[in-house]
């Protein structure tokens, strides 16, 4: 795809078609990575891997080969800690070679753990929770202020929003009607001791963001169908938008579904083998 | 950083803007006169009171209230500043320090953006406010940073001019400011490159090193008193803690008999720390620094009374320069006029009492 802008060149179907290919690239990058010397933030990078295809490809103005390009919609992943899923979608994207990702973590390479603006298409470098949104927030102000037309997005996890810092940056977002500025909650339930609400309850969630002034919506994190149109919708007007998207930790690989013990895992080759084989048995 | 404008001129007051000797005044008159003159130049408040009235009511469009919540000022900051505006991020040395130091440093320092983080407040100028207020650790925070520059304007007049060279710097920049109006420490022009000492004074006998505006004018009275029994003291204004003028240093470690710090910072970490540090490397000699005791204010008191208590006076500087000179070491009796500042806690334990030097 040469994409430059939003829409897609073909129907819908298409574009369906499309989407679920690259997702299911990506969350084979994410694995292949997970079994690198260093392994990764598999379940996370699984539960976020079909919201950030939809951003990618179906959403976000880009230039991969112009990544500064000035006319570009942001996108921060806040959830930093899912960076092997946002460098194999920026490959998939054509931001990095493919190949390159078996560097993720190698002294030789500059794939940082942690997203790192080293890496094209990276906006800031996160993993300490609770900035992206405060990021977001400045990245859409600044675009309001001078008039141009840029749309920011950012994807937080759902333990994230433990972080005291996300709710400064949701009150300020709203009380500046940040109306370009769309956040994304991978709301996978999970957070490395347990479910989320055992450990710091977040309920009710979509409740907190609308007392904080946010328009709130409710999709299904792994359902092109909800999440295209909910992340190109025309904003709310003077309000912010949030996004709770209903995800799966682990997803696409059936064994490590809703398991806490997938959030960091080092995959050795025969877990890799299994877990490619279940992904691709589920695709 | 022979790059950065020298100027010297001082700036005309804004409309409602009353100039009375302090640094914080000097500041806020020169970001409103940089940023009329350039749109990219924005103040970013947190809610410090009067900046609405001097900024926000003149250029509105280059001004936001953040509020209370100096986390996210810090990354807002940092995420304007990748589009290319020049935000000077205000708030106070306590907060910018410690609880926004992560936002700091990672989302402006990692990143290497243009922020100006302008801190009121700093070392113990918050004076009766208390420790709460307090920063006596930011320079030992902020110089630990990468690509951060740190400085500190001796009087009101350097303030224009270190506001001035450091609106174009390239990377982030800390500057660190009092609270209440202090005696100029210049008559009349004079020029300012960021890194580069200004040397007040010259004598052969000994050195004293000084940031900020209760320690410059401490050593510049010390220098005096040390003249009148016939010791000759140099007096450097450090303004820039980072990068620091290690020439300047090494200079004076070579052509005097040692060295004086002067801060209005812990003992830990700042100005004496950076200096010893570049000695250390480069000129091994005797640095005695005077700083505020590795401890927290006990008792109220103004800004002048709580560097006294925490070992920061001309007193001191004095001693120090004599201890130097004659190779002893620093006795009890130059402590006088230093309060105890041990605190005593009523939250761990009613029995307890948390002693300096418990025993």
């Amino acid at each position: 795809m040469s994409v430059q802008t939003a829409e897609p060149v073909t129907g819908e179907d298409a574009l369906g078609d499309e989407l679920r290919g690259r997702a299911l690239a990506v969350r084979e990058h994410v694995l292949r990575i997970g079994a690198g010397a260093n392994g990764a933030h598999v379940g996370g990078s699984l539960s976020a891997a079909d919201i950030l295809v939809a951003l990618y490809f179906a959403v976000l103005r880009v230039r991969p080969q112009e990544p500064d390009w000035a006319g570009r919609d942001h996108f921060v992943l806040s959830k930093g800690h899912a960076g092997a899923a946002l460098y194999a979608t920026l490959a998939e994207r054509g931001f990095l070679p493919v190949p390159e990702l078996d560097t993720y973590g190698s002294p030789a390479g500059r794939l940082m753990a942690h997203p790192t603006p080293a890496v094209p298409g990276v906006e800031f470098a996160t993993g300490s929770l609770g900035h992206g949104l405060s990021l977001a927030t400045g990245l859409a102000l600044a675009a309001r202020r001078a008039g141009r037309p840029n749309r920011v997005f950012t994807l937080m996890g759902d333990g994230e929003l433990q972080e005291g810092s996300v709710w400064e940056a949701a009150m300020a977002a709203a009380h500046l009607k940040l109306d370009n500025l769309t956040a994304v909650v991978d709301r996978n339930r999970l957070q490395i001791s347990g479910p989320t609400e055992g450990r710091m309850g977040l309920e009710p969630l979509a409740d907190k963001w609308r007392a904080f002034g946010w328009e709130v919506a409710e999709v299904d994190g792994h359902d092109f169908d909800e999440l295209v149109p909910a992340l190109r919708a025309a904003p709310a007007s003077g309000r912010p938008t949030v996004l709770i998207a209903e995800t799966v930790k682990g997803r696409g690989v059936r064994h490590l579904e809703h398991r806490k013990q997938s959030h960091f895992a080092k995959l050795g080759e025969a877990a890799y083998e299994r877990a490619l084989a279940a992904l691709r048995a589920s695709a | 950083m022979s790059g950065a404008p020298s100027v010297g001129s001082p700036p005309r007051p804004a409309a409602g803007d009353r100039q009375d000797g302090s640094d914080r005044a000097a500041y806020r008159a020169t970001l409103v006169e940089l940023a009329q003159a350039d749109p990219r130049i924005w103040c970013l408040d947190s809610d410090m009171g009067g900046l609405e009235k001097q900024f926000e009511a003149v250029l509105p469009e280059q001004y936001v209230d953040l509020g209370i919540a100096e986390a996210n000022l810090m990354s807002v900051g940092a995420a304007l500043a990748s589009t290319g505006i020049l935000p000077f991020v205000n708030t106070m040395a306590a907060f910018a320090s410690a609880r926004a130091l992560e936002q700091v440093k990672i989302d402006i320092a990692y990143h290497r953006l243009p922020v100006r983080i302008v801190a009121t407040h700093s070392g113990l100028s918050a004076g009766q406010l208390g420790p709460t207020h307090h920063a006596q650790q930011d320079l030992a925070a902020m110089r630990t940073l990468p690509h951060m520059t740190v400085m500190t304007p001796a009087d009101a007049a350097e303030t224009v001019r270190m506001v001035k060279a450091a609106a174009y710097l390239p990377g982030p920049v800390y500057i660190r400011l009092g609270r209440g109006p202090t005696d100029p420490v210049y008559d009349g022009d004079a020029g300012f490159t960021v890194g580069e000492a200004v040397q007040l004074r010259t004598g052969g006998d000994v050195t004293i090193v000084a940031a900020g505006s209760h320690p410059v004018l401490f050593a510049l009275e010390a220098a005096d008193r040390l003249a009148a029994r016939g010791v000759a003291a140099t007096v450097l204004n450090m303004h820039t803690i980072k990068p620091l003028d290690v020439a300047a240093v090494v200079r004076a470690a070579e052509r005097t008999a040692g060295i004086v710090t002067v801060e209005d910072h812990s003992l830990l970490g700042g100005l004496g720390g950076a200096v010893a540090e570049a000695v250390a490397e480069h000129r091994p000699t005797r640095v005695l620094r005077v700083g505020v005791s590795d401890a927290f204010a006990s008792r109220p008191g103004g800004h002048r009374d709580q560097l006294t208590a925490g070992g920061v006076s001309p007193d001191r500087v004095v001693a120090a320069a004599e201890a130097v000179l004659s190779g002893r070491p620093l006795l009890p009796a130059d402590r006088a006029g230093e309060h105890d500042r041990t605190v005593h806690s009523h939250t761990v334990h009613h029995s307890q009492t948390v002693k300096e030097s418990a025993s």
